[in-house]
């Protein structure tokens, strides 16, 4: 033991100089370059103001947005989480439920059938920012009603925000709530 | 065939295909031939001097394991003191405060036996200095260790007959310097062209479109997602791990990170081949692995994108699958696919909650760590492995009559010991301590601790039950992931995880290296047509049989009361 305690002191010191400091000082002088906002979390702006994060979700409510999906610590950035409800869970098949009646006084012209679950489900981190097209199709007829646009206007905005597969070929297709709703903020 | 799909056939492709040459390549490091990065030689030397050891020196199996255990005392120490004062030292932009002691204990033991159990949540529970210091040192280190004792026992098994198995700090520097940095440079750079931040600037805050105060954390946080990956740590940087936007920012992402997490435990079985001059060895394990992985695979997929059928049952539409937990640009496949690596490989890491998928891929979830060697941590997974090998040659030289042998070396009574006690722990550990946690939850349901027991379950019933269960799993297979409802920061948890940690971590590293090393004395045998050879597809049968025979006798009654009960009384 003693034979080894003085070695493992210095290589101790020394690796953390290799891979605590030298490391994270390499990646961030890269971060410099090639990342969208130095190494910064990228923000959105509308109006010449920061309204939010590209990659975090927000909350959005009124009749007039795009909501983003449910979260379970209320689109808190600075304290992700999930609900980590389990599936068999009474009362989050309650809450489930009463998302759902919520959504249908909402969007009284929605068969219940057509809702998407992931409209009424909370995300992992309870930072989703995106939502599948058609949990935003859904919302159009509540949206042009309140905003007094023509439907077919608000699903070529939706076809236009719409991000392809990786490639056209692996993984889903989705849509930024947070650029829909500026998008949509500068419709007229 | 959809998007989702082709996106885990190209994620299982992309992981096989790289980790054959990075196994051709690690063999050569490890045996000390010319390689490529040999342009480190300087820096390495400059190392071995600064660290004062002598990588020529050749350890017997008791110095090397010495030598393992002192230098990860010391670690503990120094991060048990940062996390304990990081409240009080500098890089702590958003003010946040230091570690209980029992925190610290949990997380300073965690992240040493390279697991994650995070009873903290990254943006408040941690400072940049901590993130940097111990979290992401330990991830590089405790890998470099596990790779390092495997890179050992590979030694052991090629030698004809030696007192010695290499040596430790050689293994473990060139692990860091010929591995894990370099892989580590390129995903973080790749990660951080993809929006992954890596500042050492605090929270951002602002006003959201709809008028609401925001604030956001961030940090340096690239950096360590590519050795949480790669050295299957799995610690996040921020709560919620790789299911974090910014810590996963999209498909591609994803793509890269789940293989990082296959990538070196699949690339050290292919080594052995390499080191061994058996590549047909190497295959059938790969094999044997690759069978037990793809079925859980597929089952986990078919559950998940089924959906959850209490929410079929409301008359909504579940196209996507069962999205509670999931994120959007991710989808449930991809999910599924994350969930079986992650406990496979005792990596830890989520992009999706655990806690809220259904039953079934909770209890392929639980039976993976369980197992805990199909693939396994990066070279602790192929040690767990070696002594299931070492059992299925025993059972086998029973079968036929013969003393057991392991390529030419026979397997006797002290070998045996110690692979039944290594075998005999991992249910003791996940056992008792359900056991005891379920009985203080009944019993003592008012205990002062900061979470009484009465409120550590976030879910009723069977799933309560799973909640601590996985626990227990996660942390004696040094796994990290969780169901993460369970109220764990308080003394109970903390310690009891703890002590589960540091047993179910240093007793599967010193046993293989001891059943090894003590092989490794021994006389060689050459192989002649009473040989049982080891590298054909009947062996792998045989031990995909003692593999399942073990965890299914040992685990099953415990599955049963959890995620199978969950799942009888849902479909």
């Amino acid at each position: 033991m003693k034979q080894d305690i003085l070695p493992a002191i210095r290589l101790t010191l020394v690796s953390l100089i290799l891979v605590s400091v030298l490391y994270p000082l390499l990646i961030w002088g890269f971060a410099q370059f090639i990342s969208p906002a130095q190494g910064k979390a990228q923000l959105v702006y509308h109006n010449g103001k920061a309204v939010g994060a590209a990659l975090v979700g927000q909350n959005f409510s009124k009749d007039h947005y795009f909501w983003g999906r449910p979260s379970a610590v209320d689109y808190n950035a600075a304290g992700s989480a999930g609900s980590n409800k389990g599936p068999s869970n009474p009362d989050y098949l309650a809450l489930v439920q009463s998302r759902i009646d919520s959504f249908l006084v909402h969007n009284p012209q929605v068969p219940q059938k057509d809702i998407p679950a992931e409209l009424v489900t909370a995300s992992g981190s309870g930072l989703d920012p995106d939502l599948s097209p058609a949990a935003a199709k859904i919302q159009v007829a509540r949206i042009s009603l309140s905003r007094n646009i023509p439907a077919d206007k608000l699903y070529q905005l939706i076809e236009e925000h719409t991000q392809k597969p990786l490639l056209g070929m692996f993984g889903p297709p989705k849509v930024n709530v947070l650029h829909l709703n500026i998008a949509l903020d500068q419709l007229k | 065939m959809n998007t989702n799909l082709l996106g885990v056939l190209v994620t299982l492709a992309l992981s096989v295909g790289l980790a054959i040459p990075l196994g051709r390549y690690l063999a050569k490091v490890y045996q000390g031939e010319r390689v490529w990065t040999d342009f480190l030689n300087p820096l390495e030397r400059l190392i071995y001097r600064l660290g004062g050891v002598n990588p020529g020196e050749e350890m017997g199996w008791q110095r090397f394991i010495r030598a393992l255990l002192t230098i990860n005392m010391l670690w503990f120490i120094f991060a048990f003191l940062l996390l304990f004062l990081q409240g009080v030292l500098p890089l702590n932009p958003d003010g946040n405060s230091s570690m209980t002691a029992d925190l610290a204990f949990n997380t300073a033991i965690s992240f040493v036996v390279n697991c994650n159990l995070q009873h903290y949540s990254g943006e408040s529970g941690l400072t940049y200095l901590t993130q940097t210091g111990v979290i992401m040192f330990l991830q590089f280190v405790s890998a470099a260790t596990g790779m390092a004792a495997l890179a050992g026992v590979y030694k052991a098994m090629q030698e004809k007959q030696s007192n010695t198995i290499g040596n430790f700090y050689l293994y473990f520097i060139q692990s860091i310097t010929r591995v894990l940095l370099p892989l580590s440079i390129v995903l973080a750079i790749v990660l951080v062209a993809a929006g992954t931040p890596m500042t050492f600037d605090g929270k951002i805050n602002l006003t959201t479109l709809q008028g609401v105060q925001q604030s956001i954390s961030q940090g340096p946080a690239a950096a360590m997602i590519a050795i949480k990956q790669l050295g299957t740590n799995g610690g996040g940087f921020l709560g919620v791990n790789s299911a974090h936007p910014l810590e996963n920012p999209s498909f591609l992402s994803n793509i890269l990170q789940t293989v990082s997490i296959l990538l070196i435990p699949m690339a050290m079985v292919f080594a052995l081949g390499y080191y061994l001059r058996r590549q047909r060895l190497a295959w059938v394990i790969f094999g044997v692995m690759s069978i037990g992985f793809l079925s859980f695979v597929v089952g986990t997929i078919r559950a998940e994108t089924a959906g959850n059928p209490a929410i079929t049952a409301m008359g909504i539409d579940q196209r996507l699958g069962s999205m509670e937990g999931k994120e959007i640009r991710l989808g449930a496949e991809a999910s599924a696919l994350w969930g079986i690596a992650t406990t496979a490989t005792s990596n830890g890491s989520v992009n999706a909650m655990h806690d809220s998928m259904t039953p079934f891929s909770g209890f392929l979830q639980m039976l993976d760590m369980m197992i805990n060697a199909l693939y396994g941590g990066v070279g602790v997974g192929l040690l767990n492995y070696y002594i299931f090998i070492i059992i299925a040659v025993f059972i086998s030289g029973l079968m036929v009559g013969r003393t057991p042998e392991l390529l030419g070396k026979k397997v006797e009574i002290r070998e045996m010991k110690i692979a039944t006690l290594i075998t005999l722990l991992h249910p003791f550990l996940i056992l008792v301590g359900t056991a005891l946690s379920s009985y203080l939850v009944v019993n003592h349901p008012d205990m002062a601790w900061a979470v009484k027991p009465g409120n550590w379950l976030n879910n009723p019933g069977n799933h309560g039950f799973s909640e601590m269960l996985y626990e227990y799993t996660s942390a004696s297979a040094n796994n990290g992931s969780g169901f993460e409802g369970l109220g764990d920061n308080n003394f109970f948890w903390n310690f009891s995880s703890g002590i589960v940690l540091l047993l179910g971590r240093f007793l599967p590293i010193i046993g293989p290296v001891a059943i090894a090393g003590l092989l490794a004395q021994k006389q060689y045998i050459p192989e002649s047509s009473g040989t049982l050879r080891v590298d054909t597809p009947t062996f792998g049968l045989m031990t995909f049989a003692v593999i399942f025979i073990l965890a299914a006798l040992s685990f099953i009654p415990a599955l049963a009361l959890g995620p199978l009960a969950e799942y009888f009384s849902m479909y």
